[in-house]
């Protein structure tokens, strides 16, 4: 059997957001993926933080492409309507969704080969175009649904599951975000729940290109004690830069912290990010002290994580291309086609 | 052939030197004049400096596909005088610039040469002006040997700078240098030349890019993505054109988005997803970029996801004759991607059609759930026809589908987004974020039961796809039925065709009438196939499938998808790229006509 509907069962005492739902509110399908995979992880980092910032279910929708990775929005928020496309197409079927109807929150899910091999060209157009979505790449450094191959993420010292070495460099989607113009971009790993969580709820509040590349770990090919996208070895290289915290709008609480470690964002829609710096060298507001760390850090075999970059000055397409505040799919055909009378001076032109 | 109102003159000119303009406006003049005209393009893939030729057919009986045979040369450049001396039908004329004066290997033929460059060297100082303004001397020259209206030829280098006297002026000095010059040192007019008639009243001269752009802002599409690549830049540009003068509130908000996606991939995925929520979307391109998109389109067909992809087709196969035009994406178009998939395809015959069967292909689409292809080609798209004026009836409603808002979804029971509750293939579909708690689906590429949950149960996969099976047969009563044009009661002899074929047809319908054989024609404008053709065929003894391509391709579809016998179906095949001729068609109808059918009529 392909698809498992998930037992509804829930327990009484659950804790309810504004909206009354639970987090079981916001589950899926029962996942397909291997026992223990990252993806699941990340899956249930989702579905709470989207309930915890109240997110309405129905006002997401969820785009993916091909892979493990990509199969995971059939496991959360089933009230959402979902787009598994084709490989390495997500951004552009996002890009599409979103100029018509920019209401909608897009969160698209994405893997290592799907975005770093195969979707490398659309996901650098997407960066550019600063769409305004939530871009996760589940990165596992490899290719799960076909057994194991590398993917263009796989560090170069890192060997296959059968010990074979990867003889290539690796792609750092971060570094690749940060260059391209990206204006929110974060790093986590799926054992971290605690620090991936607010990241979630900050990069969907974010008003622009928000790219999360959360490390999850292949259970079944790539999880050896070798592999540096393993749990062991990201649990013990995991050099977290700083601490986020997402606070909405409603729930504002200004308290006094000392100066130098925390900086609270205000977000366009007037929630804030509060970051709580926990490297002085670097400055996420500044995209070189940001690939800085990041490669210095790599440099040293550690993978830094948290909220690398951020720009405060958020953009999305729809300022850059002047589209109206409504959305274009709920515009009346009445106000869309000019009519007959606008024919004649448009005939006129041609005679 | 030629006299009076029915010639053909040919501008040979360097490309990228300012004589696309000129030219234009000579067509335009003619054609202002109330003389029915064609134009033709035959430019080089190159900006500027390959050669380049502008073909204007003048024809007061009103036939407007092309004529084979120059009557007149404008021989500007000198790369290509050896094959624009030969182009000349005897009896004709080749003027040409005789400031290098030549002597021309052809003793039937007129030859009037006049010194343009000399002369404009001591009119002008600026060379970038010289060589602008040297196309209007030849303009100039041209419009008196044909006997053109001045106040005409005035009235449209007005228009075409914007009344701008600064332009004007200068461009009139040029003229009046031409003319002045023809006058004294010609026998003007030429037995070919202009009078005032009235074919081209109040017909408008477009091209099918500019009015499938229009017809796109006219159907409601709000989402276009698209990647330059000729012949179909000039439609995108057109509808953004058009969106900007008809579609941007008083607040300066736009009702629409454009976006120049990063290759033809991104651009059809940006149309499906936009299609997918709802908006009417679309993107244009050409032979290479269907081949790209052909993925897309698999999963368009499988997903049922609406959105309309103009091809604009050019000469293939690969990169091909970008500049040129052919017929050649029929299959391509039909089952573009793997597995089993068929597409919904329109055939515009001319700009005319590329505004009207916009609103049908966004119809259609919606309707359907699927994407539509426009197949339009070079001919159509880039070159200036005379059409009717476009209309447009306010009280024609769009057809926006089966969609379910929340209070459908309230009401409905058993919702499932691949569920043929009526019966004609066409389930009903729900856009993301209508219903809390209703009518979300997973859309996928990935085996699906009625419910869209993935399967691998090989009895639902077959059930599915007999399903959209099934929504095919429905399209092939949606699609705009063919035109049948009768060649006289009891006509033995059919002819299909299709697209910017049609012209060439109809002429060479005429012509043969004259050699007593009658031929009925039937244009496809639709696919999948309505009744009508395979009932078209079956009502003939033998049927010519005429088509710009090598391979006979609709004639595969027609044996493949209407059922008609092979041995029935007669191809005439014209693929060197230039658009079509009335006396191509007849030679090769005549020549294909089976020679015991010739001898028992």
């Amino acid at each position: 059997m392909s698809y498992i509907a998930k037992p509804i069962a829930r327990h009484p005492k659950l804790k309810r957001n504004a909206l009354g739902l639970t987090h079981r509110d916001y589950e899926g399908a029962m996942s397909t993926l291997c026992a223990g995979c990252g993806h699941d992880s990340i899956t249930a980092a989702l579905i709470e933080a989207c309930c915890e910032i109240d997110l309405p279910p129905h006002r997401i929708a969820k785009i993916s492409g091909i892979g493990c990775s990509s199969k995971a929005p059939t496991y959360f928020i089933k009230q959402a309507h979902g787009f598994n496309s084709v490989h390495g197409r997500m951004p552009s079927v996002a890009t599409g969704a979103n100029l018509a109807n920019r209401d909608l929150i897009y969160l698209g899910v994405s893997g290592d080969g799907d975005t770093a091999s195969i979707g490398l060209g659309q996901f650098a157009h997407a960066v550019r175009r600063k769409l305004n979505m939530v871009y996760i790449v589940m990165n596992n450094g490899c290719y799960g649904l076909t057994k194991g191959q590398f993917s263009a993420t796989n560090d170069r010292a890192s060997p296959s599951k059968k010990g074979a070495p990867n003889p290539f460099d690796p792609i750092d989607l971060c570094q690749l975000a940060i260059t391209l113009g990206a204006g929110f971009v974060a790093r986590s790993f799926s054992g971290d729940k605690a620090q991936l969580k607010p990241l979630i709820k900050a990069a969907i509040h974010y008003n622009g290109f928000a790219l999360l590349d959360v490390i999850s770990p292949c259970v079944t090919f790539n999880n050896h004690a070798a592999s540096t996208k393993g749990y062991e070895y990201v649990r013990a290289h995991n050099e977290a830069l700083d601490r986020v915290d997402f606070v909405p709008l409603e729930n504002e609480i200004r308290a006094e912290l000392a100066a130098g470690e925390t900086r609270d964002v205000l977000l366009h829609d007037g929630s804030t990010l509060r970051l709580n710096r926990l490297d002085a060298d670097h400055d996420p507001e500044d995209a070189d002290s940001a690939l800085t760390a990041i490669r210095s850090r790599a440099a040293r075999g550690e993978v830094a994580t948290g909220l690398l970059y951020l720009d405060p000055a958020e953009q999305d397409l729809h300022a850059t291309l002047g589209t109206t505040a409504r959305p274009l799919n709920a515009m009346p055909m009445s106000e869309l086609c000019p009519g007959a009378d606008k024919l004649a001076a448009i005939n006129a032109k041609f005679q | 052939m030629s006299g009076v109102n029915d010639f053909v003159v040919r501008f040979a000119t360097v490309n990228g030197s300012g004589s696309a303009s000129a030219n234009s406006i000579f067509a335009k003049t003619v054609f202002r004049m109330g003389v029915p005209v064609s134009a033709k393009n035959i430019f080089p893939s190159n900006i500027q400096g390959l050669p380049t030729w502008y073909e204007v057919r003048a024809s007061e009986a009103g036939w407007v596909g092309r004529r084979e045979g120059v009557d007149l040369m404008v021989a500007m450049n000198a790369q290509t005088y050896e094959e624009d001396l030969a182009a000349v039908v005897p009896g004709g004329w080749l003027f040409y610039d005789s400031s290098m004066p030549r002597i021309w290997p052809r003793q039937d033929i007129t030859v009037l040469g006049m010194p343009i460059a000399e002369i404009c060297a001591k009119k002008w100082r600026d060379p970038r002006q010289r060589q602008l303004l040297k196309n209007m001397v030849y303009v100039g020259a041209v419009s008196t040997l044909l006997q053109i209206d001045l106040d005409v030829l005035e009235g449209v280098i007005s228009d075409q700078f914007g009344g701008r006297a600064k332009l004007i002026g200068p461009n009139m000095e040029a003229v009046a240098l031409g003319r002045d010059y023809a006058a004294e040192h010609f026998d003007c007019p030429l037995p070919i030349h202009t009078r005032r008639a009235s074919g081209a009243e109040g017909k408008i001269l477009v091209t099918g890019n500019e009015a499938a752009g229009l017809g796109a802002v006219y159907a409601g599409a709000t989402v276009c993505a698209w990647y330059p690549i000729t012949p179909s830049t000039s439609l995108v540009e057109a509808f953004e054109s058009f969106c900007n003068k008809l579609r941007v509130t008083a607040d300066g908000e736009k009702l629409f988005g454009v976006v120049q996606a990063e290759d033809e991939l991104a651009a059809i995925g940006v149309a499906l997803g936009a299609g997918w929520n709802g908006a009417r979307a679309f993107t244009a391109t050409s032979g290479p970029g269907v081949s790209l998109m052909s993925e897309f389109l698999g999963l368009g067909y499988f997903a049922e996801i609406p959105m309309v992809l103009y091809n604009v087709a050019r000469g293939g196969p690969s990169t091909g004759m970008p500049t040129r035009t052919q017929q050649s994406d029929i299959l391509a178009c039909a089952y573009a991607s793997h597995g089993d998939t068929k597409h919904v395809l329109l055939f515009p015959a001319d700009p005319g059609e590329c505004f009207s069967m916009s609103a049908d292909a966004f119809d259609l689409a919606e309707r359907l759930q699927t994407p539509v292809i426009v197949v339009s080609d070079l001919d159509i798209g880039m070159n200036s026809w005379m059409v009717d004026p476009f209309e447009w009836d306010d009280a024609r409603t769009f057809d926006r589908g089966k969609v379910l808002d929340a209070e459908a979804l309230d009401r409905a029971e058993n919702f499932g987004r691949y569920r043929d509750v009526d019966g004609d293939g066409i389930p009903f579909r729900t856009l993301p974020g209508t219903h809390p708690d209703k009518g979300a689906f997973f859309t996928r590429g990935t085996s699906h039961d009625e419910a869209a949950r993935y399967t691998e149960d090989g009895t639902v996969h077959a059930r599915v796809l007999d399903r959209i099976a099934r929504k095919f047969e429905t399209a092939a009563t949606l699609v705009p039925k063919a035109e049948i044009v009768s060649g006289g009661a009891g006509a033995k002899d059919g002819l299909i065709c299709f697209g910017s074929s049609r012209p060439a047809v109809l002429e060479a319908m005429d012509k043969l009438a004259s050699d007593g054989i009658r031929v009925d024609m039937l244009r496809i404008r639709g696919f999948p196939f309505g009744d009508e053709v395979a009932a078209f065929c079956a009502a003939h003894e033998r049927v010519f499938v005429v088509e710009q391509n090598r391979d006979a391709q609709m004639r595969s579809l027609l044996i493949l998808e209407a059922g008609v016998a092979a041995e029935k179906l007669i191809p005439v095949l014209g693929y060197d790229g230039m658009p079509l001729t009335a006396e191509f068609v007849r030679k090769h109808l005549l020549k294909a006509r089976p020679t015991a059918a010739v001898a028992a009529e």
